[in-house]
Order: structure tokens, then sequence, then C-alpha cells
């Protein structure tokens, strides 16, 4: 085929020896070392009506972002909803999430929490064929059972995700038949705002 | 017009309250200023053009949806401001999601009003029923489902607000017919973005200054303009800045026409179709800045590889840019104009680059953009754009579709003037071409419009000479027919071993002849001592016009950055892919 141009060729060519890794960051290629991914709890304080959520997860689907989890309820502001979202990226990573999360117009403010109450609400129904160690496994994860028999017992607990992956594997002995799990919800600690209009600059 | 059909006459002025929704949306439309919009009629948006029928917005009728999408991004790349179009709901909504994206994809403003099905009947799979926001959602800034008459005037102001204000891009609100139908609604306020978006306009002091510094320390500065040089007005502080400075100006694609191509410093395009100096220039730099640009994988090829050697100044006005693809060492949030001036304040003093000034010079020279054209062979498209590039001014407006045509326009003609080269750049869409050229020369009208196209693009729109025949758009297309999808032809070559699957065809119409019988003007073109005249002749015909231009089917775009290849390695020849 025609419409060659004239010029050296790639390999007459000089080239700079550096290089950049997949974050586009400029790199010694000798110390270079995949990022490490972050588990971060965000939270977002966004408008409380229809279409939030799809915008919110949909952003998630296509821009390939880790979550683990999400929540969501009202808050104690009319019209405002609080999002919960455990995440598990990279810190540029994190980055980016926050930022795209900022950019949606329901989304009022987002911050990326560190010292934060964090609790997840489980459910988990186990066959009752040893109801005393049930109530025991029940009671040393601060759960109690709110529904019995015929055949099976439903524990509710509260706790972190950890604790939580620790009672769900406690009561496997007993034949666990099903769990519900809420998700992480978090709050700021102390008397910080957890995310505030005033946030979205952070 | 018949003698019976009612006057035009507006008495809406001053009421506290309008008679439908639809007159709501249509007191929102001019108040926000809108001049012109283009669309196409049908059951769920009736009321609206019932509505517009008592207004001086001028709609351009389009022959397909799609093309009314495309046209409005186009006016809006003009402009400046929003271009409107508008669909009914269902298949109306669908064809406009392509132009939709397209205008996501290279940030310009429009806002699209659909119709959509009566509220009560909206999840039952109504006749003509779409998931229109729910489909448009991943392609917009925001998309919006009007519920309330009441509010609906002021939710069509604030999508118009949000799609000019901060980084461009498309909005749309979704109309259900009742909503448009409901009586006495009240009359919106002034247009007005939500209230969640701040739109940053200086950035961070500290970093600047740390920007500055680092600059003035440059041996090997270059500036990469983007898109956003354009939209956000700053192609004068840029300019300036470079001048001043001494620092050599790549662009991206959607950056063309942000810097003069005539200039010294000017570098032009870089990226996988860019030239080789601009390549070898952001290959080589040692500092970047990076302006209004998203730093996308056709610019920069294979990421590992790109300007690997430079610290990244990044200014942009959307944070989510800083660091998405390629890390910046120096972020600087804001608006371009207003950080130019910033980093010009800031900055200790120029860099000393004479000797990299020098050295981007003789790249010039080592890496002409001289192709052969001998006279015994088919035309060469590279001299056709030329040719018309002489003919015309230097504020002729040059839309395109997309493939090798698109290259060879960008390439070929020298942009010396912001918002003159309209392109579908980030997504790539055949078809772009002729529905931009008619939304840009509504735009402007004092303007000359050339659209050059492809012969498979412009298959894909072409019945939107309908539209420009209607209207008297005194537009010029010039097909570079090389019967063939010729991109992907020459990708067939270089990667697939010449397997020409489905890329081939020559039993295309005679567009000429097609022209005609659309009521346009149409010539032929295939021969050097032809080229001249035939461009003449089409320029002087009062309307739109198509040259068929037969252009050489061999040729192939160079140079070329293979697909994740490295810029520095741009090939000049088959052979060196
Ligand atoms: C809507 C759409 N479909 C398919 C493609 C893939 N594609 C990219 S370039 C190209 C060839 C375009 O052919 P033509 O318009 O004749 O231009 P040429 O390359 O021959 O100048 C194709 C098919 C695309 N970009 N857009």
């Amino acid at each position: 085929m025609t419409g060659e141009l004239p010029g050296p060729a790639p390999e007459e060519r000089p080239h700079p020896s550096g290089r950049r890794n997949k974050q586009g960051i400029r790199i010694d290629p000798q110390a270079e070392a995949e990022p490490e991914i972050r588990r971060e709890v965000l939270s977002a304080l966004v408008d409380h009506e229809p279409g939030v959520l799809a915008e919110v997860s949909g952003l998630f689907a296509r821009r390939q972002f880790n979550i683990e989890s999400l929540t969501v309820g009202p808050t104690a502001t009319d019209g405002l909803a609080r999002m919960t979202i455990v995440v598990e990226e990279t810190g540029p990573g994190v980055e980016q999430v926050k930022r795209q999360l900022r950019k949606l117009v329901p989304v009022h403010a987002v911050r990326e929490l560190d010292a934060a109450t964090e609790r997840e609400l489980a459910l988990i129904k186990v066959g009752d064929d040893d109801p005393a160690g049930v109530a025991a496994v029940a009671e040393m994860y601060g759960g109690e059972a709110v529904e019995a028999g015929p055949e099976v017992v439903t524990v509710e607990l509260t706790g972190t995700e950890s604790e939580i992956d620790a009672a769900v594997e406690a009561f496997e002995r007993f034949g666990v038949r099903e769990v519900a799990r809420t998700g992480t919800a978090a709050l700021a600690g102390g008397t910080e705002f957890t995310a505030h209009e005033t946030h979205d600059n952070e | 017009m018949s003698e019976s059909e009612p006057e035009r006459t507006t008495d809406r002025d001053e009421a506290e309250t309008l008679p439908t929704g639809a007159s709501s949306v249509v007191t929102a439309l001019e108040d926000a200023g809108v001049e012109a919009a283009f669309g196409v009629q049908g059951g769920a948006i009736m009321p609206i053009y019932d509505a517009l029928y008592q207004s001086d917005i001028h709609h351009v009728t389009m022959a397909h949806e799609q093309g009314a999408a495309h046209a409005a991004d186009a006016y809006g790349a003009v402009t400046g401001e929003p271009g409107v179009c508008l669909a009914t709901s269902g298949p109306g909504a669908t064809n406009l999601v392509t132009g939709i994206a397209d205008a996501d994809m290279d940030s310009e403003p429009v806002l699209a009003l659909t119709g959509q099905v009566a509220t009560e009947m909206v999840g039952n799979d109504a006749f003509q029923e779409a998931d229109t926001t729910g489909i448009t959602r991943p392609v917009t800034k925001s998309s919006y489902f009007a519920s309330d008459p009441d509010t609906v005037g002021d939710t069509v102001g604030e999508a118009f607000a949000l799609a000019r204000d901060g980084r461009q891009g498309p909005t749309l609100v979704d109309l259900p017919k009742d909503v448009s139908n409901a009586e006495d609604v009240a009359r919106p306020g002034p247009a007005e973005g939500p209230e969640t978006q701040d739109i940053p306009d200086e950035a961070d002091a500290e970093e600047v200054s740390r920007a500055a510094h680092a600059l003035a320390d440059a041996e090997r500065p270059a500036i990469l303009a983007g898109g956003g040089v354009i939209k956000g007005e700053a192609t004068d502080e840029l300019r300036q800045f470079a001048v001043d400075h001494g620092i050599p100006v790549i662009t991206t694609m959607p950056g063309v026409g942000a810097f003069d191509e005539t200039h010294d410093l000017a570098m032009e395009m870089a990226g996988m179709h860019g030239t080789g100096y601009a390549n070898m220039a952001i290959t080589h730099c040692d500092v970047l800045l990076g302006v209004g640009t998203r730093f996308d994988d056709r610019l920069t090829g294979g990421v590992d590889t790109f300007a690997p050697e430079a610290e990244v100044i990044h200014v942009d006005i959307d944070a989510s840019e800083i660091s998405k693809n390629v890390h910046a060492d120096y972020p600087l949030v804001g608006d371009a104009s207003t950080v130019l001036r910033q980093l010009d304040d800031a900055l200790p003093r120029s860099p000393d680059a004479a000797a990299w000034r020098e050295r981007c010079a003789e790249w010039k020279d080592e890496y002409p953009m001289d192709y052969d054209a001998p006279e015994d062979e088919p035309l060469k498209p590279q001299f056709v754009v030329e040719a018309f590039d002489e003919a015309t001014d230097a504020d002729t407006i040059v839309t395109t579709g997309v493939g090798q045509h698109q290259m060879w326009a960008v390439q070929y003609w020298t942009f010396t003037e912001p918002r003159t080269w309209i392109s579908s750049h980030g997504l790539g869409t055949m078809g772009y071409g002729l529905p931009a050229a008619i939304g840009a020369k509504v735009a402007a009208p004092d303007q000359e419009v050339v659209c050059f196209d492809g012969d498979g693009s412009f298959l894909m729109t072409v019945q939107g000479l309908s539209v420009a025949v209607r209207e008297n758009l005194d537009l010029t297309v010039c097909v570079l027919n090389n019967e063939a999808v010729g991109m992907v032809r020459q990708w067939q070559d270089a990667f697939f071993e010449g397997r020409r699957m489905a890329s081939e065809y020559p039993w295309g119409p005679d567009f000429a002849t097609l022209a005609e019988a659309f009521g346009a003007a149409g010539f032929t073109l295939d021969d050097y001592d032809d080229v001249a005249d035939t461009i003449a002749a089409a320029r002087d015909y009062d309307g739109p016009s198509v040259i068929d231009c037969h252009i050489d089917p061999r040729e192939d775009v160079y140079p070329m950055v293979a697909s994740g290849g490295a810029n520095g390695l741009f090939a000049l020849q088959e052979e060196h892919l």
C-alpha cells in the first residue's frame, strides 16, 4: 500500500529509557511493585430519590470499581440519604471513586472514613438440633435468636464485617441454611461529621 | 403557509402561570437563549412541538434522530452554548443515543429533550416506551425524568445550565406526555445548575507555585493542549503563555484549533496519527503541561512509554480526570484560562529551552508530512484536502466522518482558529460529518462549512442531505471515496495479513447522482487537473453540494502509532509496524 512518509525509521531514532506503570506513574523498573489494594469505607450524602442507587451502582459497574458492599438509608434530614460504600481499590483507585462520585448530580458530599464506627447487621438461619449450642454462640457474638423453630432458629447479630464473618463461620457447625447481611454502615468517630455538605471538596 | 394557519404570537412573557407543561419547557429554552433546535416529531413529543409552534426558536427538522444529536453537538461545539435536540419516546430516544454518547466523549454541550409515555404507563412496556433515562444515564452528565408539571421548566433550565457549565457535556430531560400536557403550570425561573456541582475556577495556589517552578526548571518543556482549552475559551491565554515563555505546543485531536498551526512553536497533533515531530516532542519532553485533556489512549499510546521522562502538570476543570490515565505530578484543578494566568504569575522565569526548541524544529524537518502525488496515478486525498484549505478562508469550519479521511483532514488542513475543527474524536462515530456540518452551518451561517467524509461514513447519515436542501444550507461535502471502509482495510493489510473481510465495497452509489436526487448539487472528481475547478464550482453553488472524489484506494494514513504502542515508534510506512 502507499502513503509512506519520509524520515528515520523507528530503530534509527533516540528512545528515552524511562517507563510508567499501569497507573501512569513514572517508575524505576528495578523497584516496581504492584500497588496495594486497600479496603476503604466511603460515605456519601445523596438525594433520597428514585434512580440514585441505579446511578451510583451503574457508575461502579461501568468504571470497574471493586465494591464489597453498599448500603443506603434515609438520614435525619428530609430528602437526603446516606450511602456507605466499602471499596477495595488501590490508592489512586479510591481517589477516582471519590472524584467520580462527586460528579454525580444527586451526590452532595463524599468522604473517606478512617476512624469510623462500622457496623453490619446479619440474620443467620441455622438448624435447631442443638438449641443450647446456638444460644451460646449467639451470645458469644452479642447476638440473639429472633425466631425459633420448627426445625430452624434465626439469629440476629450486629458487628463489624470481620466479626460477622467469624460468627457465620462459628455457626457453620449447626448447619447454616441461609444468611442475609446488610453490608457495612458507618459514621465518623467522635464529633466529626461523616459526610456533610461542607465536605464536598475533601 | 396556508391562510388559515393560526398566527404565531406569544402573550406568555408576563404571565405568572403558563398554559401547559410543554409551554413551560419552551419558555425555559427561550429564557436560556436557545435560538435553534434539531429534532424529529412523534407521538410523545408532540405537545412540546405544539408549544414550539408559538416560539421564535428555529426548529430544524432532521431526517434521523442520530443526525439531530450530532447537529446539536456541532452547534454546541461551534457556539459554546448547548445545542438542543428533540426526539419522541422509544425509537426516537434510542436513535439519539449514539449522538449523545458522542457528545459525552467529546464534552460537547448538548441538551436532549425526549418525549415519554404518560407517567402512569411508564413501566408497562407501553407503545413506544423505552427506559430513556436508564439508557442514557451512562452517557450524560445527568439524565432527568420530569415528574412535576410545575417544575418541568426549571428542570429543563437546570439541564441546560449543567450541559453548559463546568466540563461541558450532554444532559437529557425525559418528558412524559401527561407532564407536557398538564395545564396552568408555574412559570420557570432562570436556568441554574444543580446546587451539588461546584465549578472550580482558581487552582490551589501552592500547587500552582510548585508546578511553575518545575516548568521554570525544565530543559525540554512542552504544552499539550486539549479540547478543554477551546471549550474553556483559553486559546488566547494559551498562545500568550506559550509564546512568552517559548514552549512548544502539541495538541490532542480535540485540541486542534487551540493553537495556530502556522506558528513556529506549533508541533500539531500527537498520538496515533499525529505528526512525527509531535510524537518525538511528547516522547522526549521533561515537563509536560497538559491543559484540558484526558490523556486518551489514542493520544498516549501505551501508558508505559508515554512521555516517560516528563513530570506532568495537569490543568483540568474536572477533578476526576486528574491521574485517571496518566499520573499528574502537579494536579491543577480549575478553569483553563484562570489557571494559565495563575501559572504565568507564578513562573519565576521562562524555562531555558533554546536548545530544545531547536531540536523540535529539526524534527519538523526530519519528519515532514510530505507525500507523493504522481500525476499519472489516482488522486491523493492529501492533495484534495490541501487544495480545499487553500481555496477557503481561515475561519472555515471542517467536519468529518470517521476513518482515513478524518485523519487526512486533520493532518493536511492547517487549522489556525478555535472551533473550526469539528469531529467525532472520542467515540469515533461514522456518520458524524454531514449532520455536524448541518449543525455548524445553522450555528455559523456566515462561515463556510466543508465536510470531508468517507464513502462508508457518508452512507450512514446521507439522508441529512434532504435537511440541508430544505434549509438551503450552503455547505460542501467532499467524499474522499476509496470504495472501502478504508481505515479497516488499512488495518487488515497491516495486522491481518491483507485479509480484506467486509471492508471493500466498490458497489457504492454514484454520490453525485445521489446528491442530485436529493436536490443538492453533485460533482465528480477524479483528475488532478480538475481539482481546483471542481472545488470552486461546488463552493460557488448556493446550497448544499457534494463532490464524489475518487481517490487512490491504496492510500494509507501515516504516521501511525500501533494501538497501545510507543509514540516514539510511530511508523512512517507499513514495514515499520
Ligand atoms: C458507527 C461506526 N461503525 C463502525 C466503525 C468502525 N470503523 C472505523 S473507521 C471505519 C472505516 C470508515 O470508512 P469510510 O467512512 O469510508 O472512511 P475511510 O476510512 O475509507 O476514509 C470503520 C468501519 C465506526 N468507527 N463507527
